[in-house]
């Protein structure tokens, strides 16, 4: 699948919670084909402290209207700077980058049931890649029950929730109990009442820690998407690594531990690769 | 059309824009954006005779019209480039430079020995300016007796264009340089990133996780140019620019002020097309004053 660099149109853009604009960009050609959790580099014009790209993670793609989402949390000058763009606006991107969500083959389908259980669970901003793979593990897996447990510090940081809704049963924490469960993702009690088949993460890397120590603990397939600072997007400037366990080559040997770039051979990793257990 | 190609000693470049180490990969990364045999050379990833797996992250820090990293020459070995990478390239028709690093002078040298064989790499870049490794790197081109040993271990076993790619973070970048040419460098090309630091005041720490890294972008061209100036008066073989080229006017400054080619670094992260659009407005501006070979601009500026 070939890397372009091409001017995309604002179409609409706007303020959703309290700190996260969500920006609608369409092209008159047809858009590549893209993953969920791949990402798009965007580059940002007139905001003089921002000098390299900033990598958005792809929110929704909807390819008869040829149309991107992106979600983006307002924490800098460059997303500050993203806000400020107009109905009409050009936004000149590099995508689709990085390696996305994939499914286990076979997906283990435990207890007797027909229905994976795939859970999808995002904290802040990184609540914005699960929309497009919801809706792209009800178009490829017709009999999949997907369910959305979203987190945030409190019911604002929750966006687009009608949009998840379209796509699964949408779960909700608030550390301030604001909205849904109070606590963290991890407090919520679906997770202690149900058994998943595959999950599949977003969000501060605490949060994904605790959910891959979960899956772990249940035994459950899981992936994370990583967010690691990057410049180039392409795999060429090895700033974004992170640290990787191969598989194991034989029985009894050590995993062998490398750095790998998260904007290549990321932003999704196995639990497996991930060198988080301790 | 002007005439666009260039020599740098021995070595024939179909234009004068070349890549920066460390900024384009092995040039595959950037194919579906370049087509890479228009760039006049492509010098890759920097490689040292050992796999490195180079700093842990934080690697990198936005600056103000910049960055800097602290990658550490993280690479898989000079063998492993030169039998699963090299073969993915040779067929392009470009000009393949390989960066060379190295912990000892024996160490540049075996690694420069390998290289040597490889028939569709025509030259090699020696990296005695890398701010990011304790055990060599910069450490021998700091001083003009470190500097001279490197080239001249590596001269003894390399018989193809050697360039030398020096550090700016020096009292003195011209004494370097003769050193260098006195000891057998074909060109000399700079600058390497100048050593910074970026600061986290909430964690009250610093950013990197060596503490510092190099810094490169626009905000080193003013200090770049200057010394290309500096080292032309100094010595009598190429001078290859780079520090912060965005665009061809960047690239026109350079050639002015004496560099007979040169590379484009960071900006390919800001656009992953920079070096074609920069060739063809080097092109461009020549076509509209009239000036035929781009080599007549080189330093015409004192």
């Amino acid at each position: 699948m070939g890397k372009e660099i091409r001017d995309l149109t604002v179409r609409s853009i706007q303020k959703v919670g309290s700190r996260f604009v969500h920006i609608r960009l369409g092209s008159n050609e047809p858009l590549p084909q893209m993953v969920p959790g791949q990402f798009v580099q965007v580059r940002v014009d007139g905001s003089p402290s921002t000098f390299l790209r900033r990598p958005i993670s792809i929110n929704f793609v909807d390819y008869e209207s040829n149309e991107l989402w992106l979600l983006v949390a307002v924490v800098g000058d460059g997303t500050r700077r993203l806000a400020q763009l107009q109905e009409g606006d050009s936004l000149n991107c590099v995508l689709p980058l990085g390696k996305g969500f994939s499914l286990p083959q076979p997906l283990q389908k435990k207890g007797g049931r027909n229905t994976p259980k795939v859970l999808l669970v995002g904290g802040g901003v990184g609540i914005a890649p699960l929309l497009y793979q919801g809706y792209t593990l009800n178009q490829r897996l017709k009999d999949a029950e997907v369910t959305f447990l979203l987190g945030g510090r409190s019911s604002s940081d929750l966006v687009l929730l009608d949009e998840f809704a379209k796509y699964g049963r949408v779960l909700t924490t608030t550390e301030d109990g604001s909205l849904g469960t109070k606590g963290f993702v991890t407090n919520h009690p679906a997770l202690a009442a149900e058994r998943f088949d595959l999950i599949q993460c977003c969000g501060p890397t605490p949060m994904m820690k605790a959910v891959v120590s979960y899956a772990w603990k249940k035994d459950i397939a899981c992936q994370a998407s990583l967010e690691n600072l990057m410049a180039c997007g392409l795999g060429a400037c090895l700033c974004c690594v992170e640290k990787i366990a191969s598989p194991i080559p034989s029985e009894g040997r050590e995993p062998v531990v490398r750095n790998v770039c998260v904007c290549k051979d990321g932003p999704v990793l196995n639990k497996e690769e991930l060198t988080w257990q301790s | 059309m002007a005439k666009l190609e260039v020599s740098i000693g021995a070595l024939q470049l179909k234009n004068p824009v070349m890549t920066a180490s460390g900024t384009f990969g092995y040039g595959l990364e950037f194919q579906d954006f370049v087509p890479l045999d228009q760039i006049g050379g492509i010098i890759v990833k920097g490689t040292t005779l050992a796999p490195r797996e180079g700093n842990d992250y934080p690697r990198m820090a936005e600056t103000p019209m910049g960055m800097l990293n602290c990658v550490g020459l993280q690479n898989k070995g000079v063998d492993y480039f030169c039998e699963h990478i090299y073969p993915q390239l040779k067929d392009i028709d470009t000009a393949w430079i390989v960066n060379v690093s190295g912990s000892s002078p024996e160490d540049y040298a075996e690694c420069a020995a390998r290289v040597d064989a490889l028939e569709q790499v025509p030259a090699i870049e020696l990296n005695i300016s890398c701010p990011n490794v304790r055990d060599g790197g910069m450490a021998f081109g700091v001083t003009c007796a470190g500097a001279k040993s490197v080239v001249k271990a590596v001269r003894e076993c390399y018989h193809k264009t050697l360039i030398v790619k020096l550090s700016p973070n020096v009292t003195d970048i011209a004494e370097i340089a003769r050193a260098v040419e006195a000891a057998g460098a074909d060109a000399v090309s700079l600058i390497n990133t100048l050593m910074g630091t970026a600061v986290d005041i909430e964690r009250r720490r610093r950013v990197l996780s060596i503490g510092t890294g190099g810094l490169s972008g626009p905000c080193v061209k003013p200090v770049a140019l200057r010394m290309v100036l500096q080292v032309r008066k100094a010595v009598k073989i190429p001078i290859i620019g780079l520090g912060g080229i965005m665009n061809a006017k960047d690239a026109l400054e350079f050639m002015m002020c004496g560099a007979s080619a040169i590379e484009i670094g960071t900006a390919n992260f800001i656009d992953p097309a920079v070096t074609i659009k920069v060739r063809d407005g080097i092109n461009e501006w020549l076509d509209s004053h009239g000036i035929n070979d781009v080599s007549d601009i080189v330093g015409v500026i004192e």
